[in-house]
Order: structure tokens, then C-alpha cells, then sequence
């Protein structure tokens, strides 16, 4: 007689401040099946509220300046070693994927590995973008004039909501991090799997808590608190065409947010190096040049 | 004043003790009734004060309760690095303490120490009359504070140059040392002693809050005992800590002194303060607070009179949360100025 082992289901956690937390709420909500021994196993994730908005805001804000004050070499080291630490895990990300999305095994492996290579093309970015955003500036006088990009702050991202959820996630938030951003991220609300998994990779890489905030639940219900949130600095409508987004782009404005409109087909959120320099000010110094 | 070994010198005398112990009041009259107080249920009080803790204040009533919290508020600066124009920013932020929204209440008083309470006077202007609309009043930290370690002469003149120099309330620390090693005589002493001199030339006396520094007394019946020994003495506000030691306010311990201000006014009749200080930093917990207190002594003591938040910080999470409930939508630390 065989014994068929039990699984054990898992209600996947919020991603707030470095801490895996339920949702204040304590709402969860049903995102997928899978198998897990003899039967199949419902697998739940927590349905966040703008209340965990609230303290993931508090948290990223909180990150701030430690994560804008490392070296640029530093923080694209600090990304790398997401990617090689997401690298170690595809067979997790894949079967998630597959199970939440309801996509192939095959088409699942190729969305991670297209992920974990754009996550190296983005930290990649993190010694570089200032050179390339960055100028000096021609004046007329003895003085050097630099105009050099900064982070703006806590970045509020609504991921992709389609098919490619771990894809669609690090297009949306890669970016954002690379100048030393803190973002606060709604993932995908029907396959939020691979976005809270990127959570537990990112909690075991060298990225600071509270540097990457994730919420899964509706974006709905969430988003307006997060557009209308007066410590937010900006906001990434990524996958917000289902939203009123109008009235997000309205709210964001009272506080004179940057915010970036949606984008939709399978180019939405495409690997650029506008998506890095978007979430940045523009800090311009003059400098006197020495007379010897 | 010495105390000698058979514990029986006189004390100095102070009408409640008097009235409460008798006319034989001696070190030895003093111990036997302090240490006669029953014992505080430690697991009771937390469990209590958990509970108390639960309780849900939402939209009207929060509305009502951050505003009161900030009409209670000693709104305090107490760092070795405080200058005059630290002083007059801090008292600028008591005036108006959310410049886009003009309905905001004062602050009760702010906190200084005592060779900063002629800049806050000056900076209060007529803010400080005694007749003047949203008085703010100016209380000093005074006898050697935070330790209180040093000799009592120079604590009584640390307090009498803050009253000279216009403070309405002072803040005193008792000597640990000598409570912990059962001189509660020499504690009371310097009670009595430090609110002689808080008397102004007109007769009248500065508000005397004696800090017992909780943190530094360990246990839950010491805390019981110093509140009785300090409101004996003549203290107006009782006052849990300096701020400067961990832990400092705690809601259990802040809920057995108000059971002892509570035991008190059944006992006299007479109303006596109670001041948490240190640790409150969010409205939930300031909320808290208001909660013990309305559940123990009543709502009446929700008045600057008899309670008062010792704090810095807790008053721009409060203008937050103020902010949220006006607009609708989350506010941040950039709305309110850094202190």
C-alpha cells in the first residue's frame, strides 16, 4: 500500500518592511491550484488593504535614504544577486507560474528565464544610467555646471495584470530600483504568486527591508489610497488600463506625482533605460572652476 | 535632613501627610504606612491595561480625541544641544502647530530645561498672560534632571531660578537611590522641600509634577509606593519618567498611578495630575491613553489641569492623522516640520 504524502497548502504573506505579514485585514483570497499529494490543494494569498498600503508606504519611506545613499556599484551588485538567487529557485517560479497562470511548464521556464535576464540587464544599469542621463553642462564663465540624476523617493507600481506575472513584476519594479528608488508594488491580482515568491528571494538576497514592498489583493480597491498618498512620489500605472486610471492620474496630481500611464500588449513595460531615468529629479550644481 | 538608623526623626511636615497619617509624622510613621499599602497584582494590571488597549476609536471620537491629545500635550524639547532658537521654534510649533489648518488646539505647555525658560517665556509672549486665550504654559525640568544627582541646595536653587524666571510648572525628579534603599524620609523631604520652592513672592506656587522615573524602580509596587509617598508630599501631577531611561511611560504603569490618583480622591477629595512622558510616539497609543484614563479616574481628569502627555514627537504623528482625517487621503512626514 502506497502512502501518499499530505501537501502542505500555503497561504502566501504580504512583503512589508523586510516582514512577512498577513494582511492587516486579515483577508485572504483564493489565487490558484495545485497539486499537492493525493488532491489538489487551493492556495490563498492575503488580500492587502490600504491600511498594509499605509504601512508599506511608511516602510519604503523609511528605506529611503539608505538605499539612495549606496554607490551606485553597489546597488547593481545588490540586484545582480536577486537575479543569481532567482536563478537558484526557477523550478519554484516555474511551477507557480504554470499553476496560477495556467500556462505550460515550458512557456512558464522560458517567462523566468527572460525575467532573471532582465533583472541582470537592469542591475547592470545601476553604475551607468548617470552617465548617460547625467551631463556637463556648456557655460560661459569659469564655473562647471552638472546636472546629475537622483532617485525621487517612494515609487507606488501597479504591476502588470496579465498573462507573464514574475515578467510583467520585474519590468515594472526593476527599473525603479536601479537609481535607489523604494517602491511599493501591487502585483498581479490573479496570479500574485511569483511577485510574493520574489518577495522571499528578495528577503534572502542583500536587499535592504522595506526597499521592495509587495501587496497582493485589488488593485481597485487599493490604488486610490496609494495614488492619493501624500508620501508617495510617484507612480507607475504600468497595469492599471483595467482602472479608472484617469482619476488615479487626478489623485496623483494633488501631490505632484510623476506618474507613468498604463501600457498594454505583450511589450507593456519593455526593458528601457527611459523607465530608469522617468523616476529620477534632475539635481543641477554649478562649480567653480580652480584658477591656478 | 538626616535619618538616622532607628528611622524615627521627624520629617518635614507637609498638611496631607499630616491629615492622612497623623500628627506623629516620622520616618519610621512614613514607612509603616507606605509599606502598608497593599500589593499591585502584577498580571491583573497588564491584563487590565491590555484590555483597555482594544479598545476601536474611530472617525468622530478619534476626531475628538487627537484634538484633546493635543491640547494635553507638554510639548518638550530636553537635549544637551537645545538653543534659545531651538526653544523658539519649539514654541513656535506650540502656537501653531499645523500652519495649513488654523483650527488645531494649542498645546497644554511646552517643557524645557531651566536656563531655556526665558527664551520660551519671551517666545510665548502674550501667549503666556495669565489671562490669555490657549495659554501655554512653560514648565522646567529642575533638580539636576535627568539623575537628580546632586546636593540638595543646588536642586532647590535649580528650581527657584526657573520659577524666577517665569516657569508655571516644574518637573522634579525624586532620588532613586534613597526610594530603592528605603529612605523614603529623605524623598519625602526633598518633596516638600523643592515645592517650598516653587513659591513665587506673591504666595503663590509653580505646579510641582515629581517624575518617578518608573523605569528605574522595577517593580509595579515601588511605582504604588513612590506615587503615594510623592502625592503626600505635595506633589500636584505625578510623573512616570525623564524620557532619558528605558522603559520609560507604559500603560500599566501609568494605569497603577491612576489608580492611586483615583484611591486618592476618594480618600481627600482632592484631584492630583498624571503625567506619562517618554515613549508615546503614535496617536493609537496616545489614544490608549486617553482610554485608561476616562476607564479609571473618569473624563474629568481629561483636562491640561490634571493629565498630560510628555512628548516631542507624538504631536506631528497626531497633525498626521489630523491631516488624513480632513483630507481624506494619507499625509507624510513632509507635511509637518522636523523637529
Amino acid at each position: 500500500m502506497s502512502t501518499a504524502r499530505l501537501g502542505v497548502p500555503k497561504t502566501y504573506k504580504l512583503y512589508i518592511g523586510g516582514k512577512f505579514v498577513r494582511s492587516e485585514s486579515g483577508r485572504v483570497y483564493e489565487v490558484a491550484t495545485r497539486k499537492g499529494g493525493p488532491m489538489l490543494n487551493t492556495v490563498n494569498a492575503a488580500k492587502g488593504s490600504r491600511k498594509d498600503a499605509r504601512d508599506a508606504v511608511t516602510a519604503a519611506r523609511a528605506a529611503v535614504s539608505g538605499w539612495a545613499g549606496t554607490s551606485g556599484y553597489n546597488r547593481g551588485q545588490v540586484l545582480y544577486r536577486i537575479a543569481e538567487v532567482l536563478d537558484g529557485r526557477r523550478a519554484q517560479f516555474a511551477e507557480e507560474i504554470a499553476a496560477s497562470e495556467g500556462v505550460s511548464d515550458t512557456a512558464a521556464a522560458a517567462q523566468v528565464d527572460e525575467a532573471i535576464d532582465l533583472w541582470v540587464w537592469y542591475a547592470g544599469w545601476a553604475d551607468k544610467y548617470v552617465q548617460v542621463a547625467g551631463n556637463a553642462n556648456p557655460v560661459s564663465g569659469p564655473y562647471f555646471n552638472l546636472s546629475t540624476p537622483e532617485p525621487t523617493g517612494v515609487v507606488a507600481v501597479i504591476a502588470p495584470q496579465g498573462v507573464g506575472s514574475l515578467l510583467g513584476f520585474v519590468r515594472a519594479v526593476a527599473p525603479v530600483l536601479v537609481s535607489g528608488n523604494t517602491v511599493v508594488v501591487l502585483g498581479n491580482e490573479r496570479a500574485p504568486l511569483a511577485a510574493l515568491s520574489l518577495g522571499e528571494v528578495l528577503a534572502t538576497s542583500d536587499v535592504p527591508a522595506g526597499v521592495v514592498n509587495i501587496l497582493s489583493g485589488s488593485p481597485a480597491e487599493i490604488a486610490p489610497w496609494l495614488a492619493s498618498h501624500a508620501d508617495v512620489n510617484a507612480l507607475d500605472l504600468l497595469g492599471a488600463e483595467n482602472l479608472d486610471w484617469v482619476d488615479l492620474q487626478i489623485d496623483a496630481a494633488e501631490t505632484l506625482k510623476r506618474v507613468l500611464p498604463p501600457e498594454t500588449g505583450p511589450d507593456a513595460g519593455a526593458p528601457s533605460i527611459d523607465r530608469i531615468t522617468f523616476f529620477t529629479e534632475t539635481k543641477t550644481v554649478w562649480h567653480t572652476k580652480g584658477l591656478l | 535632613m538626616e535619618t538616622t538608623a532607628t528611622g524615627s526623626t521627624a520629617i518635614a511636615p507637609a498638611s496631607r501627610a499630616l491629615e492622612v497619617i497623623g500628627g506623629d509624622l516620622t520616618e519610621k510613621s512614613l514607612r509603616r504606612y507606605l509599606e502598608g499599602i497593599a500589593g499591585v497584582d502584577a498580571v491583573g494590571l497588564e491584563a487590565r491595561a491590555a484590555a483597555l488597549g482594544t479598545r476601536s476609536i474611530k472617525t468622530t471620537s478619534k476626531a475628538w480625541a487627537l484634538d484633546k491629545i493635543i491640547s494635553l500635550i507638554d510639548l518638550t524639547t530636553l537635549e544637551g544641544s537645545d538653543t534659545p532658537g531651538k526653544v523658539r521654534s519649539l514654541v513656535a510649533k506650540a502656537l501653531v502647530p499645523d500652519a495649513g489648518d488654523l483650527s488645531t488646539p494649542r498645546v497644554a505647555a511646552v517643557c524645557v530645561y531651566g536656563d531655556m525658560v526665558p527664551y520660551a517665556v519671551e517666545a510665548l509672549g502674550r501667549a503666556h498672560d495669565a489671562d490669555a486665550p490657549g495659554r501655554i504654559n512653560v514648565a522646567a525640568v529642575a533638580t539636576a534632571f535627568p539623575s537628580g544627582r546632586a546636593s540638595r541646595s543646588v536642586k532647590l536653587s535649580d528650581t527657584a531660578d526657573a520659577v524666577a524666571a517665569g516657569a508655571d510648572e516644574i518637573d522634579m525628579v525624586i532620588d532613586r537611590g534613597a526610594f530603592l534603599s528605603g529612605r523614603y524620609g529623605l524623598v519625602f523631604d526633598e518633596i516638600v522641600a523643592v515645592k517650598e520652592a516653587c513659591r513665587r513672592p506673591d504666595g503663590s506656587y509653580a505646579h510641582l509634577k515629581v517624575i518617578l522615573e518608573t523605569g528605574e524602580l522595577n517593580t509595579y509596587d515601588n511605582i504604588r509606593r513612590a506615587s503615594w509617598l510623592s502625592i503626600l508630599a505635595g506633589g500636584d501631577f505625578i510623573k512616570t519618567s525623564t524620557g532619558k531611561v528605558a522603559p520609560a511611560a507604559t500603560l500599566p504603569v501609568t494605569l497603577s498611578m491612576l489608580e492611586v490618583v483615583r484611591d486618592w480622591h476618594r480618600l481627600t477629595g482632592e484631584k492630583i495630575g498624571v503625567k506619562p512622558a517618554g515613549g508615546i510616539r503614535t496617536s493609537k497609543d496616545a489614544i490608549k491613553y486617553l482610554v485608561t484614563v476616562a476607564e479609571t479616574v473618569g473624563e474629568e481628569w481629561l483636562e491640561p489641569d490634571l493629565f498630560r502627555f510628555g512628548a516631542s514627537s507624538l504631536l506631528n504623528d497626531l497633525l498626521l492623522q489630523r491631516q488624513k482625517l480632513t483630507s481624506g487621503s494619507y499625509s507624510g512626514p513632509a507635511y509637518v516640520t522636523i523637529d
